[in-house]
């Protein structure tokens, strides 16, 4: 077990100098010239030049990656040509909210797609079944942003339930910075007022983001349910007088879903890196919307910390789900 | 005398498929009492496997559809009754076994938890079965169900029971994996046992094995069992009875020391002389030509005649009833009574 999980994260050697290579590859090959756009549009040749030396850019290419690796072994990231911090501590400063909003939408599409999908699965070719598909389509085929400015037109215009856009209202003083996370945070604090805000911000951004997850786990659970419901087990367990409803829920269920794992694991890579829109739209300060700014700015070091961070919690989150599959088919497990 | 425990008469199925409808059970009459086991053999096609799945209404209607007869259960007609009323008698008073122990255990689960659901689904008919009463919390009753199911895995002869309750079902060998399939089909004590081809997917030494399992079984529970098999020399080993069936008929039925011994019908005959002995050579393995009549069309008369050497024309005139021919001893077939000269010529 610990010799896989070692294994694994070794696995994150070659991730990381894959990604760093590449990513320095393509800060060079892009045209134009981030330092004289850091610089500001009156600055001269001179001052380009001094910020060129400042940070490392007027040497070679090889120079300034031996210079980045070196800085990862200790952590430093790099410093943001544009905000003139380390890429680190913006990284700190944005991923939180990201990871909230995408743990949030998966939560949210795992709860609800694998009881729909098995429900679909016992009712197939049924109202129910026909029902949930034609919803499964119209989610996954419209785009996230749009669903996004619907909720946000419906829910925080029309009903006003919900809030349009932010993490908190002005006036709700953020608790002490634990987790990033601001509905553990304040729950950490005991902060209820700031729980409640908290959540009621995160819900339509989180429902944006979920649909189409949620719509694909429900689809890939209804397949896989309905593969499980023939196997021989099955009908030994029906042959042998268990209750349909215990069969579905916990003989077939677990079976099912084995194959759905993989589909979560993609999803939740999937979304970190698919954020951008939906931050934009909800004004969520998050990972995306910081690496936007940085893509349309050239500011190149803060692009490759951010595709760092998401390669490597991708790689994680695929760790987790091959541990996962350890805990629900026990065969995995031993081998 | 009593009722009988398993009383199937004139069992009619009909299966609709996209050809058409088949005409799978052509009137299958079978009684078995407890302490007997029923061999039921025949070809694959034959109906076997469907007349065992009737009786636990395991077939899903449609595409089956009964179109007439009854499966009496001590006398109450399980065709009348609901999904959710059989449900209450499976398990407890109809127990199955399967044919292959690889994937009739659920994977995912340690086989202690499945045994205890079996016991636990039991119980809500018949209290007695974990002994618990039925006001027991539900704690009470998962750790009578749990002691109960390691008793049933070492009463079918697994070693260390108890610690092995905690295994899984890769975590056995295949002869293994079957006794805890017997165990899970007898712990909620049921008066009929179904065994679906229950040894053919295993090896010939373990095979002995589970058979002699099967048979105390019925002496310890007091069961009458339905063997379903194609193997002749399983029946002959292990059953009190067998009736053997072709084409959704059963063609000849007695005590196997009189079927096997002095069998009557032709298609019986065939059988037997199909199984290689001694004097067989080597290249010279005997069939039966021809093949299982289409049953969406099948043959007039007796669904045998086509292939039958001893065939006459009035043979297809009309399906031939089972003629008594001895203690029990029944057989359809028109020419029974020649059959000995015929043989003898």
């Amino acid at each position: 077990m610990l010799h896989f999980i070692l294994r694994r994260l070794l696995l994150l050697i070659p991730v990381i100098v894959g990604l760093t290579i590449i990513m320095f590859a393509i800060a060079r090959l892009l045209p134009g010239d981030p330092v004289a756009l850091a610089a500001g549009p009156n600055a001269t040749q001179a001052e380009i030049a001094s910020l060129a030396v400042e940070y490392g850019l007027d040497k070679p290419i090889w120079v300034q990656y031996g210079n980045y690796v070196a800085g990862l072994m200790h952590g430093d990231l790099g410093t943001s040509l544009l905000t003139r911090r380390p890429v680190a501590a913006d990284i700190k400063a944005y991923l939180p909210a990201t990871l909230e909003l995408v743990f949030a939408a998966m939560f949210i599409a795992v709860v609800v797609g694998i009881p729909l999908g098995l429900i679909t699965a016992v009712w197939r070719n049924r109202w129910p079944d026909y029902l949930a598909q034609v919803g499964a389509i119209g989610a996954i085929s419209m785009p996230r942003f749009f669903l996004g400015l619907l909720l946000q037109l419906c829910f925080a215009m029309w009903l006003m339930w919900l809030p349009l856009g932010g993490r908190l209202p002005i006036v709700v003083i953020p608790p002490r910075f634990v987790t990033g996370f601001l509905t553990i945070d304040s729950l950490i604090a005991g902060n209820w007022n700031a729980f409640f805000m908290s959540l009621r911000h995160l819900a339509l951004p989180a429902i944006a983001m979920s649909l189409s997850p949620l719509a694909t786990i429900m689809r890939m659970m209804r397949a896989s349910t309905i593969e499980v419901m023939q196997q021989d087990y099955v009908m030994t367990a029906r042959a042998l007088g268990l209750p349909q409803r215990k069969i579905i829920t916990k003989y077939v269920a677990r079976n099912a879903v084995s194959a759905t794992l993989t589909v979560i694991g993609l999803y939740f890579g999937w979304l970190l890196g698919g954020t951008v829109l939906v931050e934009t739209v909800f004004d969520w300060p998050g990972l995306g919307l910081y690496a936007t700014k940085a893509i349309v700015s050239q500011d190149m070091m803060p692009v490759i910390g951010v595709a760092l961070v998401i390669g490597l919690l991708f790689v994680f989150a695929n760790l987790v789900i091959d541990l996962l599959y350890g805990v629900i088919n026990p065969k995995v497990r031993y081998s | 005398m009593t009722q009988p425990l398993l009383s199937i008469r004139d069992l009619h199925l009909r299966m609709s498929s996209f050809d058409g409808r088949a005409h799978v059970l052509n009137g299958i009459n079978l009684t078995v009492n407890r302490g007997e086991i029923w061999g039921l053999v025949g070809e694959s096609g034959c109906g076997k496997s469907l007349t065992g799945l009737s009786v636990s209404r395991l077939q899903p209607t449609p595409p089956a559809h009964y179109t007439a007869g009854e499966i009496l259960l001590e006398g109450h007609d399980l065709l009348k009754l609901s999904q959710a009323e059989m449900q209450r008698l499976r398990g407890k008073r109809i127990g199955m076994i399967f044919q292959d122990p690889t994937t009739n255990l659920n994977p995912a689960f340690r086989i202690g938890d499945q045994l205890v659901d079996v016991a636990l689904a039991a119980a809500e008919r018949d209290p007695d079965v974990i002994g618990c009463s039925p006001n027991a919390g539900r704690r009470e009753r998962r750790q009578a169900a749990r002691k109960l199911a390691g008793e049933m895995l070492a009463r079918v002869g697994i070693p260390n029971a108890l610690a092995r309750l905690n295994d899984y079902p890769h975590q056995f060998s295949g002869g293994m994996r079957q006794r805890v399939l017997i165990a899970m089909a007898l712990i909620g004590r049921p008066d009929l046992l179904i065994a679906d081809e229950p040894t053919t997917a295993l090896d010939v030494s373990v095979q002995a094995q589970i058979l002699e399992l099967i048979k105390n079984s019925v002496k310890d529970f007091d069961m009458g069992v339905v063997l379903i098999t194609h193997n002749l020399g399983v029946v002959a080993q292990t059953c009190s009875h067998v009736a053997v069936m072709y084409a959704g008929n059963i063609v000849e039925s007695g005590p196997v020391a009189a079927v096997i011994g002095n069998p009557v019908h032709p298609y019986t005959r065939a059988l037997m002389s199909a199984i290689p002995t001694r004097e067989t050579r080597r290249g010279e393995l005997r069939g039966l030509a021809g093949s299982v009549p289409n049953l969406i069309t099948p043959p007039p008369g007796c669904r045998f005649a086509p292939r039958c050497q001893f065939a006459q024309p009035a043979c297809t005139a009309a399906m031939p009833t089972p003629v008594s021919v001895g203690d029990s001893h029944a057989a359809a077939c028109i020419r029974v009574n020649e059959m000995e000269a015929l043989v003898d010529d």
